[in-house]
């Protein structure tokens, strides 16, 4: 009878509500993530062995792959930068743009699925007549990921406190001074959140650059995805784990907070 | 001036942005085979993907989709709201470490959750299909219902739910009474977002859905592109679900600045 | 009053939130139909125990009795007690009659009962007509009002007000305390009212209990409460006040600001060092000084709306407050004098700083969670001891890390010559300090005890 009560009592305890959600959490976030750490580390006898990274080291092919990777990810990350702050700052700027739906205009793309995305950039390839490959991937990579850069910067200088750039001019500062040592470190933090939500799925994206390249240029995504497939499963999560750990690295210089923010943000 | 240029600038990057998406809304007003050329002005490409007649599995992926969009959505708002309570009622260091669990589906990218959970399947011996697809959906769309839940919770004045218990309500009743009106359009808003995360996603679903030939519109769309052929009826496809996807969002933005707004009074 | 029978009564009731001792065993009988309220500063534990009351809090032990049967367990929503939340707690998607009907209609009260009640209700708060409005379009005072119809409405046999009016403005809450009191003669139902302003407590109230630092300090009637305090603490609380240190010589005699004085207070003994409290309308001021009691300076003079404020230094240098509805030019000599029966007499709680500690070595004491160096007393590394420091020994420094150990300024009394704090270290004890510096509530200091100063006694 009193087991009985006591559990009443902890059902009624409204922080115990978080039960189900938190053994769910473990059940279908942490113990994944275990795994994948798991299956790196053995053979698929399940014996622990480095032999799935001592693979990868010793394949060009891979390698290569990942290291273009990454090149197009941080060509693709320079040219978001170069093309959304311009474009973040005038839609921020209340003499420049007062228009709510222009912002909206530039998130919605967000929300499209990646794959009707590369679909159209196929498309209007083909309809100006521009071959697919190196050049296609690039604008088909800028071309999905600008929004997730142009909507953090935006939302940094958004909430940039007005009377700041006031005090720089008050204080005697020229315009582009105002720019360079006021607006622009003031926005670091949205660049860099900017630079985590562009470079993380471009180095992870799979499919979408076998579709602008015709199947001629293979992305690390693109490898991982075919070991996973052809029941390579232990390599294919130390390839995972390997991702992870440089998607790891360039998240040590975002704040995860105003990031999570920002993937939530047209809510 | 400096007005009129950052207009032009802003004009010419939608078009380059909206390009690609406008071209394929034109074309899947035309019969033709090959995107680009134009047959003359028609309908049948929407007549032909609503009548059934095309082939492959269409009907059935669209069906998928939306199946499992909808099942998704619904349980992660039911999981995703009642957790927020909890997390809300939460102090400290354990609110702390569920929030970080929270935020690690919306941080990892798509490939890494779709690997991990493909994982889980085959260690756990679960056969994969329909039911592993609707689980990693809820899996990655939940975060985002506690996300749109959480608000709403902390702007609810403290007391009414002991308010509630004053005037003779059962805990439950007053979860039933006064919290849920209180945090609906938290989770209506959530639903919508987890609906449309659901409808939008790839990476996931790839991995999780088995070899059975469970296709969704996503991974339908890959297959069927990857032959070389590209369906014609993608085209008005494509553009029934960005017409959705806008028309969804617009209603999410519209509801919270309304909200906004109310607070402001 | 419909009756002397007690109707809630409290026993021992503690409550700690993690170290905090929030309330420490408080004893209470309320009787019913009483107009009874909760008084003191913010955190001195009256919400909590409000709280306790309507059952949102479980004590750590002690028990609360209704009508005789223990209540301390039994959940909010079967107590027969309604509450007035602080900030309305309206349900804002219900309109003003569903929020009024939600205790009527979980009670299965029949819809037409729950009208005409409803209907009474509103009327009582003059918000008839008013059924079918949003809740989030009334004014803060309208809102208070339906929080009130919906708690009376239900016919509790207890109405708990927590601060119901401390979101309002001025005029606004005048008004409502006269609705208030009108209401509770018209009710007939016990008021339990939390409140930290002492006017509305003495307006209002049958019976007044004033709380500090989670005790019960004093429970009176509000003519008993402001004439009589027992404590420094009450008094000044309660209304302006001068407080002063003061001897009984003997029986009606008591010394203070150098002047030896009349009045009515009996079995103090003799040369016993005693708090006096005199109200500053209670000292007569005159222009001639050859009758008065004692003489002083004038220093500043405020008008106030009804009388003037005064400060005066005595001739002894003390500096008094002083209301009168006459003005006296600043700087000019006056006189004055004080009845027998406005001289307040009030045991001291102490009059120095005993701390428990131990000796870690023959010349080293710790205390306050701090080491303190003492003379050498014979004492030996480990014994517990007592150090004893009186008021004016503790030194404060400014900078923090000059002291040995760290507190927080937490209360300020002035004594006519001197202030005397009560600064709370980190170790979580008191230490009172005499001091002519000024210092403000909250400061952080640093606290230090001249070697010399230091009294050892060891502890059994």
């Amino acid at each position: 009878m009193k087991f009985i009560r006591n559990i009443f009592t902890f059902l009624s305890r409204r922080s115990s509500w978080a039960i189900p959600y938190t053994l769910f959490l473990g059940m279908f976030v942490a113990l994944p993530l275990v795994l994948i750490v798991i299956f790196s580390f053995t053979t698929n006898q399940g014996e622990f062995s480095l032999i799935n990274f001592e693979k990868f080291v010793t394949q060009p092919e891979a390698v290569n792959t990942f290291v273009y990777s990454i090149g197009i990810a941080l060509v693709t990350t320079f040219l978001c930068i170069l093309l959304g702050y311009p474009a973040a700052y005038i839609l921020s700027n209340k003499n420049l743009n007062r228009s709510q739906t222009t912002v909206m205009l530039f998130i919605l793309p967000m929300w499209i699925n990646i794959l009707v995305r590369t679909l159209a950039t196929v498309a209007l390839f083909d309809f100006v007549h521009l071959p697919l490959g190196e050049g296609a991937l690039i604008f088909g990579m800028v071309y999905n990921f600008l929004p997730f850069m142009i909507y953090p910067i935006y939302n940094t200088l958004q909430k940039m406190d007005h009377s700041l750039i006031e005090a720089a001019e008050d204080l005697g500062a020229k315009p582009s001074i105002v720019f360079w040592k006021v607006v622009v470190p003031l926005s670091m933090p949205g660049v860099t959140s900017g630079i985590m939500m562009v470079f993380m799925p471009t180095i992870s994206t799979f499919a979408i650059a076998e579709l602008l390249t015709m199947n001629n240029i293979k992305l690390f995504g693109t490898t991982i995805q075919e070991n996973i497939n052809n029941g390579m499963w232990n390599y294919g999560a130390a390839l995972s784990l390997i991702m992870l750990v440089i998607i790891g690295i360039t998240s040590l210089f975002s704040d995860s907070e105003e990031q999570s923010q920002n993937e939530g943000g047209i809510i | 001036m400096k007005k009129f240029f950052a207009q032009t600038y802003l004009w010419i990057l939608l078009a380059l942005l909206y390009a690609p998406i406008i071209i394929i809304g034109i074309f899947s007003f035309t019969e033709a085979k090959v995107l680009g050329n134009w047959t003359g002005f028609s309908t049948k490409l929407y007549t032909s993907l609503f009548s059934g007649r095309v082939g492959g599995g269409l009907l059935s992926a669209i069906e998928n989709t939306f199946t499992i969009a909808i099942i998704a959505a619904a349980v992660s708002t039911v999981l995703g709201s009642i957790a927020a309570i909890g997390i809300h009622n939460m102090r400290g260091k354990k609110r702390q470490i569920i929030t970080l669990f929270n935020n690690i589906p919306m941080l990892n990218p798509d490939i890494i959750t779709g690997i991990s959970l493909f994982l889980l399947f085959i260690t756990m011996g679960i056969s994969q299909g329909y039911m592993t697809v609707v689980l990693a959906h809820i899996a990655f769309c939940t975060p985002y219902v506690v996300l749109s839940v959480m608000p709403r919770l902390q702007q609810m004045n403290p007391n009414i739910y002991e308010a509630a218990l004053d005037l003779g309500a059962t805990p439950f009743q007053a979860l039933r009474k006064v919290i849920i009106p209180e945090i609906r359009p938290g989770m209506i808003s959530g639903f919508i977002l987890a609906f449309t995360l659901s409808i939008d996603d790839f990476a996931v679903t790839i991995f999780t859905k088995g070899n059975e030939g469970l296709e969704t519109l996503s991974t339908f769309i890959y297959a069927d592109a990857r032959k070389g052929g590209l369906t014609p009826e993608l085209r008005p496809l494509s553009t029934i679900i960005f017409v959705t996807v806008l028309i969804l969002l617009i209603i999410i933005n519209v509801r919270a600045r309304r909200a906004e707004r109310k607070q402001n009074i | 009053m419909t009756g002397n029978d007690s109707i809630i009564k409290i026993e021992h009731l503690s409550k700690a939130f993690g170290d905090k001792v929030v309330l420490d065993d408080i004893n209470l009988s309320i009787r019913r139909g009483e107009f009874i309220t909760l008084l003191g500063p913010s955190g001195c534990g009256k919400t909590t125990l409000l709280r306790m009351i309507a059952g949102f809090l479980k004590p750590d032990s002690g028990v609360i009795l209704m009508e005789g049967s223990d209540i301390s367990n039994v959940p909010p929503h079967r107590r027969p007690l309604n509450t007035v939340f602080q900030r309305y707690a309206l349900f804002p998607h219900l309109n003003v009659y569903d929020n009024i009907a939600f205790g009527l209609k979980l009670n299965k009260v029949q819809s037409s009962e729950i009208e005409t009640r409803i209907r009474k209700a509103l009327k009582m708060v003059s918000m008839t007509d008013y059924e079918d409005r949003d809740v989030n379009s009334l004014s803060g005072g309208q809102q208070q009002r339906v929080a009130i119809a919906r708690a009376i409405v239900n016919r509790p046999k207890v109405l708990l007000l927590d601060e119901p009016l401390a979101a309002l403005d001025l005029k606004m809450r005048k008004d409502m305390q006269m609705e208030l009191k009108q209401m509770h003669q018209e009710l007939g139902i016990t008021f339990i009212y939390v409140t930290h302003d002492q006017e509305e407590a003495l307006t209002l109230s049958d019976t007044v209990v004033v709380m500090s630092d989670g005790k019960i300090q004093q429970i009176g009637t509000p003519i008993d409460i402001y004439n009589e305090p027992v404590n420094s603490f009450v008094a000044d609380f309660i209304g302006e006040s001068n407080i002063l240190n003061g001897t009984m010589i003997k029986d009606r005699e008591v010394e203070f600001i150098g002047h030896t004085f009349e009045c009515v207070d009996e079995g103090f003994g003799h040369n016993t060092p005693v708090d006096v409290v005199v109200r500053p309308e209670d000292i007569y001021i005159i222009a001639n000084t050859e009758n008065a009691k004692f003489t002083g300076v004038v220093k500043s003079c405020i008008f106030k709306g009804v009388h003037y404020e005064m400060f005066v230094e005595t001739d002894n240098g003390y500096e008094l407050m002083l209301q009168d509805y006459n003005a006296f030019e600043v700087g000019s000599t006056v006189g004055m004098f004080i009845k027998p029966s406005d001289i307040h007499v009030m045991q001291k709680e102490r009059t120095c700083n005993i701390f428990e500690g131990k000796m870690i070595s023959s010349t080293d004491v710790e205390i306050l969670g701090g080491q303190f160096q003492c003379a050498d007393c014979g004492l030996q590394e480990g014994d517990n001891i007592y150090a004893t420091v009186n008021f004016e020994c503790v030194e404060l420094m400014d900078n923090k890390e000059d002291g040995t150990v760290i507190g927080e300024v937490e209360f300020i009394l002035y004594k006519g010559n001197h202030y005397h704090l009560t600064v709370l270290t980190d170790s979580g004890e008191k230490v009172y300090v005499d001091t002519n510096d000024i210092w403000d509530k909250g400061d952080i200091v640093g606290i230090s005890v001249n070697i010399s100063d230091l009294h050892i006694s060891k502890r059994v």
